[in-house]
């Protein structure tokens, strides 16, 4: 070792012959092209995603897929069983059900998406606080959260919708809040995790401030985490929608929600199937959808994983 | 290469404690991981820090460096206590003080092209610059660590190791620093690219007059690198003198320990060294004592 000396510079590679030139450097295909790649080749990943954007585009046009208006009766179709002119049968008061499907996606959809909308721009702050500034600032918080983990998921969403009052949009301020603390604790126990590696402790060391630190160092760290976590929760909160709608507290009538159309099909279920039939399958089909393309996620957006 | 005399980092009694405290109302202790040290770093000079696992030398390094602010003690950083600079003071001062860490893996956001990472540095402490300005001084930083700029958009985990490192190297210098700590920068690589860091290291020094802080338990690269080295045991400095003294004539037990454990590398001579280790046991080594200036600049803790 002691033979050691200034040669080993020769190892160095040579100075590439840009010299004193501006040089430009291009961007190469970085993490969402391999992310891209590692997302294909998971078939389940595939599925889900195909499920999910076909149920968003049938959600989006709901006015040209479906074949009747969603909420125009006709006497001649009530209770009547599938038939090439209500392929998937009529209701109680004689409304399409396919049409009623279709336009109940708009319902399903919706209360997911929002909902894990309101719940992640809730609770993502929340946690970031949290988790990064410790001290009281973090027990506050993280003591509210308990307070309302403590209640069971659905519970809490019924109890808040029915303070809110029946209405869609309500059902879905009520789920959403249900969802955040979920959502506070995850993002808390993130950024806890990221915030003890070496490289936030360079960040510091460079001269980069506290707020720098969570939102360009820490944050886009965690983001997969939270993604995922918003798929599989889209996947609760339409099982939440349909049971707030089973129960009255969601979407009313006569406008069309998966949830609603299985509570009033319970009463008529020996005498027309159908009408139980469809919108179990369609809630199944999205929850399985959204958790398949998290399930995917989880494991595409992993930075170390390979191909 | 000689150190001029002036001290451009001066460590005044340096403490750091880390409270245990009992759970249930028990009496409150300290765990004294630093305890009173004082040394100083020239300008152009590099400082080694040496000593056995948890002797407190990381703890040193983030405390000069106020990542880990010490208990007590000051750090005079070109005549300003750092101590007593506010966060916001502290920050800008940042650009003149940089930190090489010890894991390349782990000292890079896996989420930040190392080309954005490295045009942090110019984001926060240059805000005049402009994109393009600030792209041509990364490409320039890459080039003068020996990387291609074209990697510049790529991401962590594209690299080795000891391109990592020298990706680490490129933003400490990107402001030009007068002050580097080394935070055992080639614990973590092949000893092939420990020489290449090495080597860079000692470049950047002699191109930009930097004064390193090199901490590490490499003694053999510390003598090579390092133009005075202090030897730390049990969180104090235990001897403190120039490379060669130190290595040539060890005066404290402790450090006459620390250089007998290094292995020799011809296989007779490590069997004789191992078997006259084994005749004579360790005799337990004295805590306590005052650093006492036994030959010009060469200092050791001497029990009065």
């Amino acid at each position: 070792m002691s033979g050691m000396d200034r040669d080993a510079a020769a190892l160095l590679p040579p100075p590439s012959v840009a010299g004193g030139r501006a040089v430009t450097l291009p961007r190469e295909p970085g993490m969402l092209g391999a992310f891209w790649r590692r997302l294909r080749a998971r078939r389940s990943a595939v599925v889900g995603l195909a499920i999910v954007v076909g149920l968003v585009l049938m959600a989006a046009f709901a006015g040209w897929i479906a074949p009747y208006d969603p909420t125009a009766t006709d006497w001649g179709a009530v209770r009547a069983a599938p038939s090439l002119a209500h392929p998937f049968g009529g209701d109680e008061v004689g409304r399409d059900v396919l049409a009623r499907i279709v336009y109940g996606a708009r319902a399903s959809l919706g209360a997911g998406l929002v909902s894990v909308a309101l719940a992640v721009s809730l609770g993502l702050p929340l946690g970031l606080v949290a988790g990064y500034a410790g001290g009281w600032v973090d027990g506050a918080i993280m003591r509210l959260t308990d307070a309302l983990l403590a209640i069971p998921f659905l519970i809490l969403a019924i109890a808040l919708a029915a303070f809110l009052g029946p209405s869609l949009t309500n059902a879905m301020v009520a789920i959403g809040l249900s969802a955040t603390s979920t959502f506070v604790r995850l993002t808390r126990a993130q950024v806890q995790a990221v915030a003890a590696e070496e490289f936030v402790e360079a960040a510091r060391s460079v001269g980069n401030p506290p707020w720098r630190i969570a939102l360009v160092h820490i944050l886009p760290n965690i983001v997969p985490a939270i993604l995922v976590q918003a798929t599989l929760t889209i996947a609760a909160a339409i099982i939440a929608e349909a049971s707030l709608s089973f129960l009255g507290l969601g979407q009313q009538p006569p406008e069309p929600s998966w949830g609603a159309m299985l509570n009033v099909a319970k009463n008529f279920l020996d005498q027309a199937p159908w009408m139980a039939i469809w919108p179990g399958l369609s809630i199944f089909l999205a929850v399985l959808g959204f958790n398949l393309l998290g399930d995917g996620l989880r494991d595409a957006l992993d930075p170390r994983a390979r191909t | 290469m000689r150190a001029p005399d002036y001290p451009i980092v001066s460590v005044r009694n340096l403490s750091k404690h880390y409270p245990l405290r009992s759970w249930w109302g028990g009496k409150a202790s300290v765990f004294r991981a630093v305890e009173d040290v004082s040394f100083d770093i020239r300008a152009g000079e590099t400082l080694g820090l040496v000593g056995e696992s948890g002797s407190g030398k990381s703890t040193i390094g983030r405390a000069v460096t106020m990542l880990n602010p010490p208990t007590a003690g000051t750090v005079a950083f070109e005549g300003t206590d750092l101590a007593k600079l506010s966060p916001r003071a502290m920050r800008g001062m940042r650009a003149r003080i940089q930190t090489v860490f010890q894991d390349p893996y782990a000292a890079l956001n896996p989420r930040m092209s190392v080309g954005d990472y490295v045009s942090e540095a110019f984001k926060l402490h240059r805000p005049e610059m402009g994109r393009a300005e600030r792209r041509a001084a990364v490409a320039g930083l890459f080039e003068r660590v020996g990387l291609e700029p074209r990697f510049a958009g790529r991401f962590p985990h594209q690299f080795s190791g000891g391109q990592r490192q020298r990706i680490c190297i490129a933003r400490a210098i990107a402001l030009k620093p007068s002050f580097i700590v080394a935070d055992e920068p080639i614990a973590a690589l092949d000893v092939s690219i420990q020489a290449q860091v090495v080597n860079l290291l000692q470049d950047l020094q002699a191109e930009l007059g930097l004064s390193y802080l090199f901490i590490s338990h490499d003694l053999r690269m510390v003598r090579y690198l390092c133009h005075r080295v202090a030897v730390l045991w049990r969180g104090r400095i235990v001897e403190l003198a120039e490379s060669d003294a130190l290595y040539d004539d060890p005066r404290h037990p402790y450090t006459q320990r620390l250089l007998g454990a290094v292995p020799v590398p011809d296989p007779a001579a490590e069997r004789a060294r191992l078997a006259a280790e084994q005749a004579r046991p360790a005799s337990p080594i004295a805590e306590g004592g005052d650093l006492v200036e036994v030959a010009p600049g060469h200092w050791v803790v001497t029990r009065s």
